[in-house]
């Protein structure tokens, strides 16, 4: 049991570390351009490949680099040719403008590396267990993946609260119109806001695509996740995106490890009911009902704190 | 400095300016006074790009009608808008830093100047803005405003909502800044202090101006303080 919660908790976090890479920029881009970018998850994938083929090149190492800056590169553009035009049309068009560019990223994924999964494999050198827990190794390569996550946070928040670049960006956050009355150059802001927060999206590509699978469907499995985390966390909450990518990552993790069933707790039905519909819900673990979790903490949120845990907003 | 000529400006269909004519030297005091509603604050967002406008609006020589505000703030005209926009979750210093334009550039007026100046502010320099009181907010917001050196400031409606001995107080800044020789304009609804500091007035009255003079020809014209700005 210990073991259990011991990996569990490990893997959890690690998870949720890899969705805060995401939900930072998520979050940060909500806030600060008033739109939730359905494309995230997108540019997360595209790490993903390009740390794939770069990788293939140029080794691992320099694919952890240029991938994301390439993605960011990419992130950047998007907002300066495509969004900032779509902007004069509202809210609605932006919003259709990043669900169309998720369903465009997704079919070129498709057109030049295919449907199957690519061989992205982890670098031989992180490619051993970082040390034994009970009987469990523990791979060297998740350990590599959660301390690049933390490592990224910690630069994220000192750049945030330390650098008179992070001050401009969380001063625009609420009040846009004044940092530009102050002479700062509010549409480069934007710019360089998108385009780091999809580098941030594609570091998470890069590094997750070789311990899980990667593939031209990874961004829809991944993108409803995202949206659950920053809802939850409370839309345009920095913290709250960390808690809630934290929270989501061990609800998962933990529930996917759990056989625990009402059967289990409470004794076989009685056979009155044992073959009624109630049985298949009697019977169904914790870990079937794993995947659907965190739709279900949205569904609680939406209706008992619609502005999510630490969020301001109403809507 | 700065002349605005035949400015015009809406609100979805509504026509608020009708053609505004100013015109504000450099080291000048001008203050635009006006009722309710007769499109004082308009006139400067429109001047700041903040609504669009139609017209001639020249600063220091250059068109800026309708460039983006930060080039226009880049000019060295600086704006301090009626909702005192303090960033919350920033300090009190983290504010007024970032007023500075170009960090390699320092103007006349430094931190710490303004925090000498400000001894409510400096108590506070390193607590969050956001839980300020509204007449320290209205400092902050001119003191940011200033960090950032403007040639002219236009301060929308300063004293709006103060207790009275704060108001005196922002009178005091806006002289301050009078005589280090920013020219300001001041869109004011009380007169007292317009009064007090101005060169020269101006009243607007449905969207245009109907009165230009100095505050002792005001003060002589009971018409015009009739019709359009006793209550």
């Amino acid at each position: 049991m210990l073991e259990l919660i011991v990996i569990s908790t490990l893997n959890g976090v690690l998870f949720g570390m890899l969705l805060f890479l995401m939900a930072s920029g998520l979050t940060v881009i909500f806030s600060m351009l008033g739109v939730l970018n359905f494309a995230h998850a997108s540019f997360y994938m595209l790490g993903a490949f390009f740390g794939f083929q770069l990788s293939r090149w140029f080794g691992f190492w320099p694919a952890l680099l240029v991938a994301p800056l390439l993605a960011g590169g990419l992130g950047a553009a998007v907002e300066r040719f495509g969004l900032r035009q779509v902007h004069k049309n509202g809210h609605v068009a932006e919003l259709l403008f990043t669900f169309g560019l998720a369903f465009v990223i997704e079919e070129l994924v498709q057109i030049i590396w295919g449907k199957s999964p690519v061989d992205f494999r982890i670098p031989s050198v992180l490619d051993f267990p970082a040390f034994t827990i009970f009987s469990t190794n523990y791979p060297a390569y998740k350990m590599f993946m959660l301390l690049v996550s933390i490592a990224i946070f910690v630069g994220l928040l000192l750049v945030l609260k330390k650098s008179r670049v992070g001050l401009i960006v969380q001063a625009a956050l609420t009040h846009p119109h004044m940092v530009g009355h102050l002479g700062h150059n509010v549409g480069r802001i934007f710019m360089l806001v998108f385009g780091v927060g999809t580098a941030l999206a594609a570091v998470a590509g890069v590094i997750a695509g070789p311990a899980l699978v990667t593939q031209s469907n990874m961004a829809a499995l991944l993108g409803p996740i995202l949206f659950v985390v920053v809802v939850v966390g409370g839309l345009g909450s920095l913290p709250g995106a960390f808690i809630g990518s934290l929270l989501i990552g061990l609800v998962q993790t933990f529930a996917v490890s759990m056989n625990g069933s009402l059967e289990g707790a409470f004794g076989p039905l009685s056979p009155t009911y044992a073959q009624s519909w109630l049985a298949d819900i009697w019977s169904v673990t914790i870990a079937q009902i794993a995947p659907i979790m965190p739709y279900m903490l949205l569904v609680l949120i939406l209706i008992f704190r619609p502005m999510g845990l630490l969020g301001t907003r109403e809507t | 400095m700065l002349e605005v000529k035949d400015l015009h400006a809406y609100y979805g269909k509504s026509h608020i300016l009708q053609g505004v004519d100013l015109r504000i030297d450099a080291g000048e005091v001008v203050s635009l006074l006006g009722r309710n509603g007769v499109g004082r604050s308009t006139t400067v967002k429109a001047i700041m790009g903040e609504v669009p406008p139609q017209g001639t609006i020249r600063f220091k020589g250059a068109d800026i009608a309708g460039k983006p505000s930060f080039q226009i703030a880049q000019l060295g005209l600086g704006y301090v808008p009626e909702h005192r926009d303090i960033f919350p979750g920033l300090t009190v210093r983290q504010n007024l830093m970032l007023g500075i334009k170009d960090p390699r550039k320092p103007g006349k007026w430094r931190l710490n100047d303004m925090l000498d100046m400000f001894p409510n502010l400096a108590a506070r320099a390193d607590t969050d803005a956001g839980v300020m009181s509204g007449g320290e907010k209205q400092m902050l917001t001119m003191c940011r405003t200033l960090m950032g050196d403007p040639e002219l400031i236009m301060i929308d409606e300063p004293t709006e909502g103060l207790a009275p001995l704060i108001v005196h107080q922002v009178g005091n800044l806006i002289a301050e800044i009078a005589r280090r020789g920013v020219a300001i304009l001041l869109v004011e609804q009380k007169l007292s202090i317009a009064m007090r500091i101005s060169h020269r007035v101006y009243v607007m009255g449905h969207g245009r101006i109907v009165f230009e003079g100095t505050p002792a020809n005001l003060t002589s014209n009971d018409a015009v303080r009739r019709e359009w700005l006793e209550v």
